[in-house]
């Protein structure tokens, strides 16, 4: 089930990150614009340390960069499309290159404004980043998950993005950062790892299936100890990963988690064909194969006949 | 402020007729054109008179910034730290090796001393918005952040998301110098000073071969404003 509550994981970006300036001297907030009225009350508050440089996502990076320069712990934040695509020289270089830190905090994710077309998608995100060392992923599921992870990323010190959508889950999982949960435990069949908001479609798809669920609301670095711990004690391996952006993003890491395995593997997530069409998130998300009914179906058409059920 | 005197032996040592010398520790040539010490001395005066940096405390908090743009023909710059002993000036014969820390674009995790890693045009001047920013927000005021850019490197859109920012937002303590050699495709309607001033910066056009008047330029006061200072070198063409 996938739901729009009125708090979003943005809105919690928003309120947690504002209480962080509170609490830690060190955290720095850098914005393009996107959610600064949301910042309203914490800039006035902290006006070194709550900074919107206008429509301009080259240096929303740049200053970024160099606060961390000076010892700061920024956050960075604006729709995914602005803030990794378009300045992706400046994440390759103003952050990794110089050694230095910073949390990137993204929002829209793939599909969450179809309305507004492909300008507004970045379905690419998680596997632009995949080019460059050193990059932890978190992909919330729940306001309560982002909560979590962004007070984990906040008090980190490397380089963390945090996907934020408004697709979501109904419930809150207790998830580790940086650990896959198991959230469902079948015999025999596939591995199933749903990335973040995914969770409860992937859910509604396996149900009578014997597939075990992993959830991953962190999926760089990869686990592969929980993959490896899931395929334990199973004649084969079959895995499907789930995620809501561009379909295979992390086949590579499950190839690289089992290369002294016979494996086959499923990546499902957002097709690399641009759509062209307007409209809802539910029917974007039906387009790319991700509801529910389509998984279940793509799922069990794939899995060995041992599988299913 | 512990970095006011030049109190390193090292510094002592070398004079700025001694840097060509240096420079030809890395490229084996008596003499360089205009193009490869059109920054030499701009640098020189920084390092030598302005800039309060020292090897024994490249990492005070307290420090000046110097942020090298552009990261294109570093010998001038390497030759400059090695003279005001931030590198040994025997490194300077591996420059572009393997082994070397000195490239022929800098890494700031290599080279003591270095701030940034350059060499994609257009990423100083963000990065030293953003290090204005993060001094001032730790009630560090005093610190001077300096960036160096080629006027062809303003062509880079970058440069002018950051320079319409530090102008809006007063970055007082932000200074940019512009070697000018007169190299952009396109020029600069104007002059380059101008697009730098229309942002609301504080702008000084000098000869930059000329160390007083560089000097002076340096050290204009701007209170509230960011600080241009325009080099003009000879032409690169």
């Amino acid at each position: 089930m996938t739901t729009t509550a009125a708090a979003t994981m943005r809105d919690r970006f928003i309120s947690t990150a504002s209480d962080l300036l509170e609490e830690d001297p060190r955290l720095a907030v850098v914005l393009a614009d996107i959610s600064a009225s949301g910042f309203d009350a914490a800039a006035a508050a902290h006006p070194d340390r709550v900074v919107n440089v206008g429509i301009r996502e080259q240096l929303l990076i740049g200053a970024t960069g160099g606060l961390a320069l000076t010892g700061l712990r920024p956050i960075a934040h604006t729709f995914g499309s602005f803030l990794v695509e378009r300045p992706f020289e400046q994440v390759k270089l103003d952050l990794g290159h110089q050694g230095v830190g910073a949390v990137l905090v993204s929002a829209l994710g793939s599909y969450d404004w179809p309305a507004g077309g492909r300008t507004h998608m970045s379905p690419g995100d998680v596997a632009l980043l995949d080019t460059l060392p050193g990059w932890t992923v978190h992909v919330p599921g729940h306001p309560d998950e982002a909560e979590l992870l962004l007070r984990d990323a906040a008090a980190a010190d490397g380089l963390v993005y945090v996907r934020l959508s408004l697709q979501r889950n109904a419930e809150a999982r207790p998830v580790t950062p940086g650990r896959f949960l198991t959230v469902r435990e079948g015999r025999g069949g596939p591995v199933v790892i749903a990335v973040g908001p995914v969770l409860d479609d992937v859910l509604a798809a396996v149900e009578g299936l014997n597939a075990t669920v992993l959830y991953a609301s962190t999926v760089r670095p990869f686990d592969f100890a929980a993959l490896r711990g899931a395929l334990r004690d199973r004649a084969s391996a079959e895995v499907v990963v789930v995620e809501p952006y561009l379909a295979g993003t992390s086949t590579p890491f499950v190839t690289e988690a089992l290369t002294d395995l016979p494996h086959r593997v499923l990546g499902l997530g957002v097709s690399r064909q641009e759509l062209r069409h307007y409209g809802t998130m539910q029917e974007h998300i039906a387009a790319h194969g991700l509801d529910a009914r389509s998984l279940r179906a793509r799922i069990s058409t794939w899995a060995s006949p041992q599988s299913r059920s | 402020m512990t970095l006011t005197t030049a109190d390193a032996d090292t510094r002592t040592l070398y004079t700025f007729d001694d840097l060509a010398g240096l420079m030809s520790r890395m490229t084996g040539a008596d003499k360089h054109g205009p193009a490869a010490s059109s920054t030499l001395d701009v640098l020189w005066v920084l390092y030598d008179r302005v800039l309060r940096v020292a090897p024994e405390a490249v990492d005070d908090a307290a420090r000046d910034r110097f942020l090298l743009s552009k990261g294109h023909g570093p010998m001038a710059y390497y030759a400059v730290l090695a003279a005001k002993g931030f590198i040994a000036p025997e490194l300077l014969e591996g420059f572009g090796g393997y082994d070397s820390p000195l490239g022929h674009h800098p890494d700031r995790t290599l080279v003591p001393g270095v701030e940034i890693g350059s060499g994609s045009l257009g990423h100083g001047l963000p990065l030293g918005v953003g290090t204005a920013l993060g001094l001032r927000a730790q009630g560090l005021l005093d610190p001077a952040v300096w960036v160096l850019v080629g006027d062809a490197e303003l062509d880079e859109g970058s440069n002018h998301e950051a320079i319409a920012y530090a102008g809006a937002a007063g970055l007082e303590r932000l200074h940019t110098v512009v070697i000018d050699n007169q190299s952009a495709t396109h020029g600069w309607h104007g002059g380059v000073a101008s697009h730098f001033a229309a942002a609301g910066w504080s702008t000084a056009t000098v000869d930059g071969r000329d160390h007083a008047a560089l000097f002076e330029a340096f050290t204009t006061p701007h209170p509230g404003r960011p600080h241009a200072v325009v080099a003009v070198v000879e032409p690169k063409n």
